[in-house]
């Protein structure tokens, strides 16, 4: 039991980038820059990790191809594009904000603003309207009422 | 009256909403190279080293599918007695045998029959990532022009070929 439990926490602690390379670089700027694309790109495979995740085939030949790429002199964007034309904006965790991306840039806020909206009209139609002003007569009325009930409380 | 009706109705458009997500396949990642021409390509042929496949040449002045498999991949295998059957029903196949050895990409065609007119044999999967591959069996359809009209992530199925590639081929192939 006790050796399960130090098994266990073995395999627990393992660490999980297991299938990450181990990558040289010329200087530590690009290797910031290598980070940071395989950082914002997404790995098709296992749709929810990016490539710096991912432990996938495809996610390892993605980030190679990423590695040769800036060793070549090519500029971030340049990268960015030779994926994007092969994958689309899929491979982007940050879509450009463009047409067809409206809704999913705006949509939100739209929602948000709507709800806003909605709020503060039903807000006000709950609110109680102030009675009518009285009438004269009414008015002599209430004195009166007030009149006898102050005396009776007496 | 509209009291009720509105957020009633609010809710339906919600229910729909969701529920043509729920049947959206997010694994089926839109190509943006359809309707691209083809990217090109020489590899050398799978069943002989020597002989090199040029896709400019190939892949042009006929409809053909263009199927990526291997050897490794269980849905290929699930695919293969499909496309023995398109082969037979005489449509134009081409293979990308992705990431895998000579060796049991060879003895695959060997055992399981060959569908594929030719069979270009990408090792290092360089080509395939050009083609925006990310699974295997993946398979496009090129009209005569050279360009890509269609992408199907996944083995085909008599439905998708009845529903959508075949419509499709047949279509392409009355065009000039």
């Amino acid at each position: 039991m006790k050796w399960g439990i130090a098994l266990l926490a073995l395999i627990l602690t393992l660490p999980t980038s297991a299938g990450i390379e181990v990558r040289q670089f010329p200087n530590p700027e690009l290797e910031a820059r290598y980070q940071h694309l395989i950082e914002q790109l997404r790995c098709l495979v296992c749709q929810n990790q990016s490539l710096a995740d991912s432990n996938a085939d495809l996610a390892e030949d993605l980030r190679d191809e990423v590695y040769t790429m800036l060793l070549a002199g090519k500029r971030d964007a340049e990268i960015v594009d030779f994926l994007v034309q092969r994958y689309g904006d899929f491979v982007l965790y940050k879509p450009p904000v463009k047409k067809t991306t409206w809704l999913l840039w705006f949509g939100p806020f739209a929602a948000l603003g709507l709800g806003g909206i909605l709020l503060w009209r039903i807000g006000r139609k709950r609110r109680p309207e102030p009675p009518p002003p009285l009438s004269d007569a009414e008015r002599r009325r209430l004195e009166k009422l007030l009149q006898d009930h102050g005396s009776d409380d007496a | 009256m509209l009291k009720y009706l509105l957020p009633l109705g609010l809710f339906a458009a919600l229910l729909i909403l969701l529920g043509v997500g729920l049947t959206l396949n997010p694994r089926e990642v839109p190509s943006p190279l359809v309707g691209r021409p083809a990217p090109t390509f020489t590899l050398p042929r799978l069943d002989d080293p020597e002989t090199p496949f040029d896709s400019a040449e190939r892949l042009r002045g006929r409809v053909s599918l263009f199927n990526v498999w291997a050897s490794w991949c269980v849905a290929c295998r699930q695919e293969h007695p499909f496309l023995m059957q398109l082969a037979r029903q005489g449509v134009t196949i081409y293979g990308l045998d992705y990431k895998d050895t000579r060796e049991a990409g060879l003895q695959w065609i060997e055992r399981l029959g060959n569908p594929y007119r030719a069979v270009a044999f990408d090792t290092d999967g360089k080509v395939a990532i050009d083609w925006g591959v990310y699974g295997v069996p993946e398979t496009f359809v090129i009209d005569k022009q050279g360009v890509i009209r269609y992408k199907h992530i996944g083995p085909i199925t008599p439905k998708d070929w009845e529903e959508k590639l075949g419509p499709l081929v047949a279509y392409l192939e009355k065009q000039p």
